[in-house]
């Protein structure tokens, strides 16, 4: 028994059936706690050379942390991994809901799927009880049309994780849904179940999970919950969770508007969060045990058809939204139901969706290629692309590739704007005069994602302020300087090491980032939960030292690997912003390079990017770096 | 006193029954909680929280009158109690609960707590 863990890897063989239960390493939560720690450890350690990430040798693994499903304030994150289609490199994603503790009280800290089963099926965990049993029923539905079935099915105490058609079409940025409407959406690793032939995993837990001091946590719990109902932000937030941010992003010019070709939107007060809360909200809809939930569930009307939707919350406004041109925010919560109902990625199929549109309005695509005419804010033309991406149909199955490949496949320079690091499409922050944001775009491990390193207000309103107070600060469009590039490396390493952290303890950064939840708490929360006196600071080394590791697997896996997978789209470089707060700013490309050259050197990476041998001896990785290399 | 439920406030984070089986046994398993929230999903898209309203069914079915009336809570007696389970099949808002870990059942006994931490309150304890 390990406070604080459910004390059991949980593996499923697909091909044969095999299921393995392993106690879980008392060095693995040493050395690596959990969550993202346990999944970039594994996927180094068990990968197989040159793994083809839709192949049967892939793996998927889904990991909770030690202080998931525990009394604290939002600790309901489930962290999933594998070799990423969308990269070819370290590809994870997580997702809010109810999952991971439904896992954990099931007894599993990790679930991990290998092989591939022989026909569509699903994974059935009761507890002890654990079964691969068909899916035809459920095959080539949407996400929540078979979420909806299996509770009809098994009933409402299950949690369901699911993928949709694109998923089971291999789509490179498909997505995993979960309760009707959150998704592990990134790197597309719902095409690596769709390639196992796996549809879902439907999990019922009813266990306890040991506690190293009850009732000191039960006492210390009552005092988080009680202490965040106190917060600013509790009330700040609420009302339009992620939503909220959309003007100040779009005030200070990093607005994604038009497949990035500006960074400002003169309609975003119509897809903002008040316009949600006005137009299409019934409900609030929360994560496990979080007091402060960003879902806002509704129902969008459109001329295009109508559906019931959580969201959008801000990354689908900003891709879907400003990004598609689409100007009410019932067309964009429309398009983000499209999106999880087929399993795409809101946050890629909105880039890729832009970067087509663009090459239309180019003529580099015409209507004969595409099927119909399409345009930027049509939400016809973008259900249609949607559609056909997701089926793999006609052009729809070059797009499913993402916008990486089909731009080089493409060609006639439309690489340029398409809008990609590593092969990961862009999220929802314009950075042309975002050094410090730019840097995390270009470093992030899964390629260009916001949620390893924000250090947009950072770089626009410096140090110290939080997301909150950034929201609730107010102010007003107003031109913007260009910004230093120099000297941004320590605050986005500082960034890299501490959101991840939080995928690695298995619990919610929000209640940290937003609300103003304190470090101290998450200390003491530990130590009562695991009974191991671990400083935040110790905590934090450990992320760093997953964060070298999650490189090493990128070189390993990913043939060239180096520098040359950290730059932006040409876009950011060459075409200064054409209007809007940042008119005729951008960052060169001189000081991209700039910026990389400092940045290695204070990873301890070479000029190329690769980490050195004393870098990786500093930090205690030898042993599993010279295991895999002999 | 009576615990009401406001179903239009609740954003389902099960709160309620984390600090329900915390109370009652201290354990982190909220299985163990009596009460439970449904989600109305996809559509109409609502939250409904099933919670003890004291109607007492559970002590009329009873069939060694193990579940007893004190000071307006119907309270299970352990040393009565045979396990049968009949109380639970009974029970119209299906909050008396059937532990797999337990011989007896799970019964709210109005302690309020979850109503003290629900972040939404959308449980209250009313006189």
């Amino acid at each position: 028994m390990i406070n604080g863990y459910a004390g059991t890897i949980l593996r499923v063989d697909l091909s044969n059936g095999v299921v393995t239960k392993q106690a879980l390493p008392e060095d693995l939560v040493n050395d690596y706690v959990g969550g993202r720690g346990f999944i970039a450890k594994m996927l180094y350690e068990e990968l197989p050379p040159d793994t083809d990430p839709l192949g049967e040798e892939n793996m998927v693994i889904i990991a909770t942390g030690p202080m998931s499903a525990h009394f604290l304030p939002a600790s309901g994150k489930t962290h999933f991994g594998s070799k990423s289609p969308a990269t070819g490199g370290y590809g994870d994603s997580n997702v809010g809901g109810h999952f991971g503790p439904a896992l954990k009280y099931a007894g599993y800290d990790v679930l991990i799927l290998t092989g591939k089963a022989q026909q569509p099926s699903y994974l059935f965990i009761e507890d002890e009880t654990v079964e691969i049993r068909p899916a035809d029923q459920f095959w080539g539905q949407g996400t929540n049309t078979v979420e909806k079935m299996f509770k009809e099915e098994l009933g409402e105490d299950f949690q369901i994780i699911t993928i949709g058609p694109a998923g089971e079409k291999l789509v490179k940025f498909a997505c995993i849904g979960h309760d009707f409407g959150r998704q592990a959406g990134r790197t597309g690793i719902a095409a690596v179940f769709g390639s196992k032939n796996l549809k879902a995993v439907a999990v019922k837990g009813t266990g306890s999970i040991p506690v190293f001091d009850i009732e000191a946590l039960y006492k210390k719990g009552k005092q988080a919950f009680e202490h965040v109902f106190n917060k600013p932000g509790f009330k700040g937030w609420v009302p339009e969770g992620t939503a909220g941010i959309t003007n100040w992003v779009n005030m200070v010019g990093a607005f994604p508007t038009r497949n990035f070709q500006t960074s400002y939107a003169d309609f975003h007060e119509q897809i903002n969060g008040k316009a949600i809360v006005e137009k299409i909200k019934i409900t609030d809809k929360g994560c496990f045990f979080c007091p402060t939930p960003c879902g806002k569930y509704g129902k969008a009307k459109t001329t295009s058809g109508s559906a019931f939707v959580e969201g959008p919350e801000f990354e689908s406004i900003a891709l879907l939204g400003g990004n598609l041109m689409l100007t009410s925010i019932e067309e964009v919560a429309y398009a983000n139901y499209v999106c999880d109902e087929l399993g795409l990625d809101s946050i890629s199929a909105g880039v890729v969706v832009s970067w087509v549109l663009e090459c239309y309005e180019k003529g580099i695509i015409n209507a004969t290629n595409i099927g119909r005419e399409v345009k930027f804010g049509d939400l016809d033309s973008i259900v249609y692309l949607l559609n056909i991406i997701a089926k793999r149909e006609g052009m729809g199955d070059l797009l499913a590739e993402g916008v990486k490949i089909s731009s080089e496949k493409l060609g006639h320079d439309t690489e340029r704007f398409a809008i990609q690091v590593k092969g990961l499409e862009w999220t929802g922050y314009e950075c042309r005069n975002a050094p410090g944001m730019m840097l995390s775009y270009m470093t992030s491990d899964i390629g260009a994602h916001h949620a390893r390193s924000w250090v947009l207000g950072h770089d626009i309103a410096g140090a110290g302020k939080s997301v909150h107070d950034l929201i609730a600060g107010g102010g007003e469009t107003k031109k913007l300087s260009k910004a230093e590039v120099r000297g941004k490396s320590k605050v986005v390493m500082d960034s890299q090491h501490l959101r991840p952290l939080f995928d690695v303890l298995g619990i919610c950064r929000l209640q940290f980032m937003e609300i103003g939840f304190e470090v101290e708490h998450y200390e003491e929360l530990f130590y009562l939960i695991t009974g191991k006196q671990r400083s935040w600071q110790e905590l934090l080394q450990v992320s760093e030292k997953i964060w070298h590791l999650t490189r090493c697997i990128n070189v390993r896996e990913v043939k060239g690997y180096g520098r040359n997978y950290d730059y932006p789209p040409r876009r950011f470089y060459e075409e200064p912003i054409p209007d809007g707060p940042n008119e005729g700013n951008y960052i060169t490309k001189e000081e991209i390079d700039l910026m990389l050259d400092e940045y290695y050197e204070a990873r301890g990476w070479d000029k190329n990017g690769i980490p050195k041998q004393e870098t990786i001896d500093r930090f205690g990785l030898s042993s599993l770096v010279q295991s895999r290399e002999s | 006193m009576k615990l009401i439920a406001k179903d239009e406030y609740c954003s389902g984070c099960r709160v309620c029954q984390g600090v329900c089986a915390l109370e009652n046994f201290r354990e982190m398993n909220p299985s163990k909680a009596a009460l439970s929230i449904e989600g109305l999903f996809p559509s109409p898209g609502k939250y409904r929280i099933n919670v003890c309203n004291q109607c007492g069914q559970c002590a009329e079915s009873c069939p060694v009158g193990a579940i007893h009336l004190v000071n307006g809570v119907y309270l299970i007696s352990k040393e009565e109690c045979t396990g049968c389970m009949l109380c639970v099949d009974v029970c119209p808002l299906q909050v008396m609960i059937s532990h797999n870990s337990m011989v007896t059942p799970i019964k709210c006994t109005l302690c309020g707590e979850c109503a003290k931490l629900c972040p939404r309150e959308a449980l209250v304890l009313e006189n």
